[in-house]
């Protein structure tokens, strides 16, 4: 089973790079490009066969180390 | 005074403020890898400025969970003094040992040159060498140094008089707070204040030679205050 795991910056946290991001696909001539925030993916191949199990323990991953949560919000996705 | 200081793969100032320790506490200081379990018994634990394992995932975030850091952690919450200095202060936020967290500099550059600090407080074990209010001249030297916190935990710093240092104008060019730091901070205590956390590099100023030597009163500050 592989987990991907979603991180972005939690609402109010400035995100530079988003903003730069969104400022140039403004330069490009992309119209209507609203507010743009960068995050990150992470794929974790598990032996877990179980989803609950596997769901539970990249939680415990999430909060340990794979994201800070004073800054960032995650989510996981089980993928077979 | 024992002083010991934590070395990481990618550790860069470890032997400066190494220099800086020994110049100020005229003994010898014990440079602990990081890999070790054991700490030697210690008044003061620094960690380093640096790039500890490349900044990978996030600044600090590695090195917060190296084997030597469970003890830092523990002897930290026995209320062994704790200095963290860039990449250390990174090491700190992660451990959850001060509160806040850093972000890339809010302009998206390195940005490594002197900048001015207020002393916020006298009245603590790191800064008793300082008026309440002096400016230092100290360079910084960070991609990651834009403090966050969170409306609640501001307040709680603000009452607890756990900030201590912001930036603040003075005649080096740039603006003041040179990375977009919540309220200009620039280092927290824990709420104890055994445990400070601050972005400028104080052993990069703390010899004449350096170019300055705002920082040598902060090692000698622990001297008077843990001999």
């Amino acid at each position: 089973m592989k987990a991907r795991v979603h991180i972005s910056y939690k609402n109010g946290v400035l995100d530079p790079q988003g903003r730069a991001i969104g400022q140039t696909l403004g330069n490009l001539g992309f119209a209507g490009v609203g507010e743009v925030r960068q995050g990150k993916l992470i794929e974790i191949e598990l032996a877990e066969t179980d989803a609950g199990a596997a769901r539970q323990a990249v939680e415990a991953m999430c909060q340990r180390l794979l994201a800070n949560t004073v800054i960032e919000n995650y989510s996981i996705e089980l993928v077979d | 005074m024992k002083t010991s200081v934590i070395v990481f793969p990618g550790s860069n100032c470890d032997r400066d403020v190494k220099v800086a320790l020994e110049q100020s506490t005229g003994g010898p200081v014990d440079m602990v890898w990081h890999g070790d379990s054991e700490l030697p018994a210690a008044d003061l634990i620094v960690l380093p400025g640096g790039f500890s394992y490349g900044d990978y995932l996030r600044c600090g975030a590695m090195a917060a969970h190296s084997p030597v850091m469970r003890e830092v952690v523990a002897r930290a919450e026995d209320g062994v003094p704790v200095l963290g200095i860039c990449n250390g202060f990174q090491m700190l936020v992660e451990t959850g040992l001060v509160p806040g967290a850093l972000l890339p500099n809010a302009g998206l550059k390195f940005v490594c040159r002197d900048v001015h600090l207020r002393v916020e407080t006298s009245q603590s074990l790191f800064t008793n060498g300082y008026e309440s209010g002096q400016v230092l001249r100290i360079p910084v030297a960070h991609h990651d140094g834009q403090y966050f916190a969170d409306g609640d935990t501001l307040e709680r710093l603000q009452d607890g008089g756990q900030i201590a240092f912001r930036y603040t104008a003075g005649e080096t060019p740039g603006p003041a707070n040179p990375n977009g730091s919540t309220d200009d901070i620039a280092g927290v205590y824990n709420d104890r204040k055994t445990v400070l956390g601050l972005m400028p590099h104080p052993e990069r100023a703390a010899d004449p030679q350096h170019g300055g030597n705002d920082g040598r009163a902060l090692f000698d500050g622990l001297v008077t205050a843990l001999s």
